[in-house]
């Protein structure tokens, strides 16, 4: 068979259900366990860190390095978490992934449970993803029926027990260690690292926190090789991965592209362009917590280091646009107001610094804002940034509001002065 | 050691602790929040910024927090570079605060209010609605004001991560995090008070104080130590107007810390009682009428009885009242004022200190333990400090999870996520239930005469060479095996008992298991006893045979009861027949009680509040304390009523502390407990009051412009004034810490070696007893065994009622209860009782009883000290139990207030070996 070059994608076709296991398998699912089987762990880490895959979490450290830092086994539990807690403003790749194609996800979750030598694998799924809960459940089953879950996995061995964890729903728990908090049962706070995860994880076990694609990349790894993951980018780089766009675009949506092609290709090509009587006015390249980027950066390839020289993130690369139509401040306003919420309420920056902007932005929005408030914002945005907070959660949502005052400042002031021209506020 | 440079400053650091304790420990002022030096750090409030540069040539540096930093020999760190985002944190913090510090009881020795200024916010910029919450009613002891919250939260760090609270958390998220109960409701841990001093602002305040509230520089103070049980936990009582309004911690590295439980915070209230013995009283002979005495008349009426007449001395009065007392009565009219089998119980603790190579073990000892064995002893109840630092012992098994991955030990969090509530070896072998099961390995449900068997047999398994027990069953001896295992296991394995049993083979038990332990180290061994000075006392009966018991039979036609109340010692009948056949009887006391009823004489005696003296506690540690303020001209510490002319008519306190020296074990070292009387520093004595004590020229305006003279104390070294030298410049004579710009108890690492460790100056008491050098010996392992008729019965305590004086504090009623017993759920049911039911005890009256699952049938537990039974008419093997007639529950009865985990018939417990 040629391996393919939509890995993830293969056997998802829009209307029709998730395979099932037999259907699954018969499309050459599967196949990925038995090769493992046949590796070292140490050197399936190998084989994985060096196809070059990044995580699709949003922060794109190699997943075989992340591996490797998990010790030797003790004879204790081990555990795999896959962070299906998707919650990320304007993502919705991984719901693509689990509602479509489940069963690739928990073969990426047996292959990598294989590397990692865990007892023990849990989804970590939200709450509202009821689609894929079903979805999930039933593969889960059908693997457990098939002897590719539980004891003896693939007729090896080696046990692996699957659950499906669904959240009750809090931003926070897409960071990983909070996760890991919320599985116990504990308030979903970010812990501190070191200890890492995968020396002292979920109870105190060592434990790998995956993202959803991030996993669901390792069968098509495992079964045709690094070198092939390699040349599925574009322009040299390595793997395809799953990239969207949210907003007024002729056909909004999710695809599986080549790692490397530019903001441009998927706006105009995969997303048709704006709608008619809208102009690009600027994007957030990878979710509500990245810095805004603008139509001069469209021809930049979706790459980490090509995104933040032009001072952003790619994140998820699952990309918002805002139009000329759009109140910039209404849309900063909307998704400072959602961080805000979603703050866990540990630390200080975030708890009581993203209320604060919000009220600024809000009165902005009414009408009553003050130019003071201009620079308060502006302090708040490095009051909130890395290194200052506890996890990652503030510094993300200070981002769209720091370009945002950067990009659009002249709209604040317009704001101060006249109110929000864009109406229906 | 390492060394690093902080804002061009070279200090000597230990790697080991945080950056911030490292700052901090070099008197530098650096504001945090959620970091406490006995919880250690999480990194929650972001306040203690510093930046952190990589090497000589990095100008930028990178912002860290402190306390969640080690510092690395070498670095470079600027505090003032961070100023700018501390001052943007505390901004921020201060968005939905109440700014309400003139109301609040926490202003004036606020850590927010003084973290707010050192972090350089003045000026509010933020102009949006506050969040608001709902406050809660927590009970009688801890006020609730949730909308100063700053969310540290430092309040369920201490309440369920420290003292192990269940019924206390955070709730909702973002900045609109709540702490509190889950509904309306008294708290149940025993430590409650002590949020209110770890809270950094007036979320968690002092509910009693707040009664009758004063401001932290109003308050007169002085070095305390609690007088409400054997543990001697340090105080620091403030007094107003003439009332005793709180008692506050005092720090003692060796002994209680930074924490105390609620009995000795909020059990001073009898301080203030309306039952105050405020007067001498002299009954007339006539018509047995009182009428009131001149303080004069009284104390030459008082030696009068005194010379011939006998003593019975108090374990709950000081080492120098005592000492007068047999001074006055002479050593072999001395007895001792506690019940009998009390009495040898104690000369029992002493014999093993004494004669046994085993290690007292302090409370500092006792967190550092990582197994322990606790035989029969409820301490949650009869010495709750204790049960405080057992829950830190458990942790250890984190500690060396850490230590293992090399984590610091400051990383709490990781600490607790490591032991993921897995705690190190805890063993308890009692006749009930206690509140520390949760975290017990396993709990044995068992007799004390059973538990002693079982602890004989435990020595013999840790060394053949102890006695061996042959009678266990298989469940017995399947417990004896793990328990021997894992102390033999442990580092620092340690074994705590105590008296309040009243079975003289649990101790000696303890004692061989603490023996047994002993090889390159000694094992621990901490003996609980019930009283403020039991050891005192008995040190200076100087091993007489002079039982309570004795002094009753002895024939004797005058009597002096010092501060004790003989019903709560013997059973009534003896102390009637005794009583009776006195022609005179003084009792010096401070309340009112039943004895008091029957004397000629009675004297106002000053609480531990207004006197100045010595308590030995369960180590045989000696500690002093300073009267709080001076009482009125009728009220005198006993030891000054009873000193006759040998010590001069009013001596100072230091004369009869010296006299004790004579008398005690290593007696010198009382002498060092104080600086010594005619201690100064430039001239000047230590003031008890503040330096911004307010009023002292207009407090008595009212009456007479002129100001009165300041009242003087003969008796040391501390001045009943705001004059003199303040603990900034030295602390021997360590009163309320205050610092400038620390106006809270935070204030307390600028007199420390080092934050968390020991005073710079002020002692923390001296132990008397030397420990036993020489080889091992053994107790025999037997236990009498009584017939027992009826049910056989265990005593019951409460921490809040059991103890006499404390129990008459308004605080304490509110979380007592009348007498009780507790049985099993089908002795229950074969007594016919149903749940509106009483419980007929012998011919001693009726009480409402408890169902407990844990208690094994055919047992009782039976209240002690609280109102309506006395449980000394009771000491019989067994007791006869019936279904009382025409019962009505007494309107105190409260069983809300009794906090068990085995109420009712449904419950977890079984009998027998209980695995967890």
């Amino acid at each position: 068979m040629t391996p393919t070059n939509k890995p993830l994608t293969k056997n998802i076709e829009p209307g029709r259900a998730p395979f099932t296991f037999a259907q699954y398998q018969a499309a050459g699912g599967y196949q990925s366990v038995a090769k493992a089987l046949t590796y070292k762990p140490r050197d399936l880490m190998k084989l994985v860190q060096d196809s070059g895959l990044g995580g699709r979490g949003g922060a794109g450290f190699n997943t075989g390095l992340k591996w490797s830092f998990i010790p030797e086994p003790d004879g204790g539990p081990r555990y795999l978490v896959v962070n299906a807690d998707e919650m990320e403003p304007g993502t919705f790749k991984d719901r693509l992934l689990m509602e479509n194609d489940p069963h690739l996800l928990i073969e990426g979750m047996i292959t990598a449970s294989i590397a990692l030598q865990a007892t023990m694998a849990y989804i970590f799924l939200r709450g509202e993803y009821k689609e894929a809960e079903h979805a999930l459940q039933q593969a889960i089953k059908e693997a457990y029926d098939a002897g590719m879950l539980g004891k003896n996995i693939a007729g090896s061995t080696m046990n692996l027990d699957m659950a499906l964890h669904t959240s009750a729903g809090r931003y926070i728990c897409g960071e990983e260690t909070a996760l890991i908090n919320a599985l116990e049962g504990k308030r979903a706070n970010p812990r501190f690292k070191p200890p890492f995860p995968q020396v002292s994880g979920l109870w105190g076990r060592p434990t790998l926190v995956n993202n959803v694609e991030t996993i669901c990349n390792i069968p098509g790894i495992v079964n045709n090789g690094a070198d092939w993951y390699k040349g599925l980018g574009f322009n040299g780089q390595s793997g395809t991965r799953l990239s969207g766009v949210s907003g007024r675009v002729k056909r909004p949506g999710c695809w599986e592209v080549p790692v490397g092609i530019t903001f441009r290709t998927l706006l105009e090509d995969y997303a048709g362009g704006m709608q008619d009587g809208y102009q690009l006015k600027a994007f957030l390249p990878g979710g509500g917590s990245t810095d805004f980027m603008l139509p001069e950066h469209l021809d930049l390839p979706m790459l980490a280091g090509d995104v933040q020289k032009a001072g952003s993130r790619l994140g998820t690369s699952l990309i918002m646009v805002l139009d000329d139509k759009t109140c910039p401040i209404g849309c900063i306003h909307n998704l400072i107001k959602f961080f805000a919420h979603e703050s866990c309420g540990w630390c200080t920056p975030c708890r009581d610094g993203l209320p604060w902007v919000e009220h600024m932005l809000l009165k902005m929005e009414q009408g009553k804002g003050e130019l003071k408030d201009i620079d308060i914002m502006k302090e708040a945005c490095g009051y909130m940034g890395p290194g200052n907070t506890f996890c990652a959660l503030a510094p993300g949502a200070a981002e769209p509001l720091q370009s945002g005052l950067k990009y659009f400042h002249d709209e604040f002031i317009e704001h101060v002065n006249h109110g929000c021209k864009y109406h229906n506020h | 050691m390492a060394k690093i440079t902080v804002d061009g400053k070279v200090f000597e650091v230990d790697p080991n602790n945080n950056l911030l304790e490292e700052i901090l420990s070099h008197q530098q002022d650096l504001p945090y929040f959620c970091w406490h030096p006995s919880m250690g750090s999480v990194g929650s409030c972001r306040q203690c910024a510093v930046i952190e540069y990589a090497n000589d040539q990095d100008q930028r540096g990178r912002q860290v927090m402190a306390c969640m930093t080690s510092p690395r020999d070498g670095a470079r760190y600027s505090i003032e570079k961070a100023h700018q985002f501390r001052a943007q944190a505390i901004e921020s913090i201060m968005t939905s605060h109440p700014h309400d510090c003139p109301v609040c009881e926490e202003g004036g020795e606020c850590h927010l209010q003084d973290m707010t200024v050192m972090s350089g916010h003045t000026y509010r910029r933020y102009d949006g609605k506050k969040a608001t919450h709902t406050n809660q009613d927590l009970g009688p002891f801890i006020g609730h004001e949730m909308n100063r919250c700053i969310t540290c939260y430092r309040c369920v760090r201490y309440y369920k991560d420290y003292a192990g609270g269940t019924d206390f958390g955070p709730q909702a998220s973002h900045n609109h995090t709540y702490f509190g109960r889950f509904q309306d409701g008294p708290l149940e841990s025993e430590f409650s008070g002590n949020l209110a001093e770890v809270c950094p602002t007036g979320v968690f305040t002092d509910k009693v104080f707040s009664k009758h509230y004063a401001r932290k520089w109003d308050l007169q103070t002085s070095p305390s130590v609690c007088a409400a049980c054997g543990v001697g936990c340090n105080t620091n009582p403030g007094e107003r107007y003439g009332t005793l309004r709180r008692v506050v911690n005092r720090f003692n590295d060796a002994v209680n810390g930074y924490f105390l439980c609620d009995k000795g915070r909020f059990g001073t209230g009898y301080v203030n009682s309306e039952q105050r013995i405020r007067v001498s009283m002299t009954r007339n002979s006539h018509d047995g009428r009182p009428s009131e005495i001149s303080p004069g008349d009284a104390k030459a009426q008082l030696l009068r009885i005194g010379k011939g007449g006998i003593g019975i001395g108090s374990p709950r009065a000081s080492l120098e009242a005592n000492y007068a007392l047999r001074e006055l009565v002479g050593k072999d009219n001395f007895y001792a004022g506690v019940s009998d089998a009390e009495f040898g119980l104690l000369n029992q603790v002493l014999d093993i200190y004494r004669s046994k190579p085993v290690h007292v073990a302090s409370i500092k000892d006792i967190e550092q333990c990582d197994a322990v064995i606790v035989l029969g002893e409820d301490v949650t109840n009869t010495a709750a400090r204790i049960a405080l630092a057992l829950r830190q012992s458990v942790k250890s098994i984190g500690r060396d999870m850490a230590a293992k991955l090399k984590l610091p030990q400051w990383h709490d969090a990781a600490i607790r996520n490591l032991a993921q509530g897995r705690h190190s070896p805890l063993y308890i072998l009692s006749p009930q239930a206690t509140r520390l099961d949760d975290i017990a390995k396993q709990v044995h449900i068992a007799s004390a005469a059973d538990s002693a068997r079982i602890g004989f047999a435990i020595a013999h398994a840790i060394d053949n060479s102890a006695p061996a027990v042959n009678d266990l069953s298989a469940a017995e001896q399947a417990l004896v095996t793990s328990i021997a295992a894992d102390l033999k296991a442990a580092k620092k394995p340690l074994v705590v008992s105590g008296t309040s049993s009243l079975e003289p083979a649990l101790l000696n038990a303890a004692a061989n298991i603490a023996t047994a332990l002993g090889g390159d180290k000694r094992g621990n061994l901490a003996l609980c006893v019930p009283e403020a000075n039991s050891l005192g006392l008995m040190l200076l009966m100087e091993g007489s045979a002079n039982s309570l018991g004795k002094a009753m039979q002895a024939g004797a036609t005058n009597a002096i009861v010092l501060e004790n109340d003989l019903y709560r010692r013997a059973p009534s009948a003896s102390v009637d027949k005794f009583l009776t056949g006195l022609q005179q009887l003084a009792v010096l006391d401070s309340l009112q009680n039943r004895t008091g009823e029957a004397a000629n004489l009675v004297l106002a005696a000053g609480t531990f509040a207004e006197t100045t003296g010595t308590f030995i506690n369960y180590e045989g540690r000696a500690q002093h304390f300073y009267a709080t303020f001076k009482p009125a001209p009728e009220i005198r510490s006993s030891a000054k009523w009873l000193c006759d002319t040998a010590f001069g008519e009013e001596p100072r306190i230091h004369l009869l502390t010296g006299g004790c020296a004579a008398l005690l074990p290593n007696g010198y070292k009382l002498q060092k407990l104080t600086p010594g009387a005619d201690w100064n520093f430039a001239g000047a004595k230590a003031p008890r009051q503040h330096h911004r004590y307010s009023g002292r020229t207009a407090l008595r305006a009212h009456l007479n412009v002129h100001e009165p003279k300041q009242e003087q104390d003969e008796d040391g070294i501390m001045n009943y004034s705001m004059e003199g030298v303040p603990p900034t410049k030295d602390a021997t004579v360590f009163n309320s810490p205050w610092s400038p710009g620390w106006n809270s108890n935070q204030s307390l690492f600028k007199f420390q070696r080092h934050t968390g460790a020991a005073l710079t100056q002020a002692g923390h008491g001296e132990l008397l007893l030397d420990e036993y050098t020489g080889a091992k010996s053994w107790y025999p392992a037997t236990v009498a065994k009584a017939a027992i008729n009826g049910f056989a019965m265990f005593p019951l305590y409460h921490l809040f009622g059991s103890e006499e004086l404390t129990a008459k504090s308004d605080a304490i009623q509110a979380k007592t209860t009348s007498a009780y017993i507790a049985l099993n759920p089908a002795d229950a049911s074969k007594l016919g009782l149903a749940a509106s039911d009483g419980v007929q005890v012998q011919h001693n009256g009726a009480v409402p009883y408890l169902v407990r699952a844990s208690i094994a049938p055919g047992t009782v537990g039976v209240s002690v000290g609280l109102s309506g039974l006395n449980f000394q008419d009771l000491v019989t093997p067994g007791i006869a139990l019936n279904k009382a007639a025409n019962w009505q529950n007494p309107k105190d009865w409260r069983a809300s207030n009794i906090i068990v985990s085995d109420a009712g018939s449904d419950s977890a417990y079984g009998r027998g070996v209980q695995g967890r």
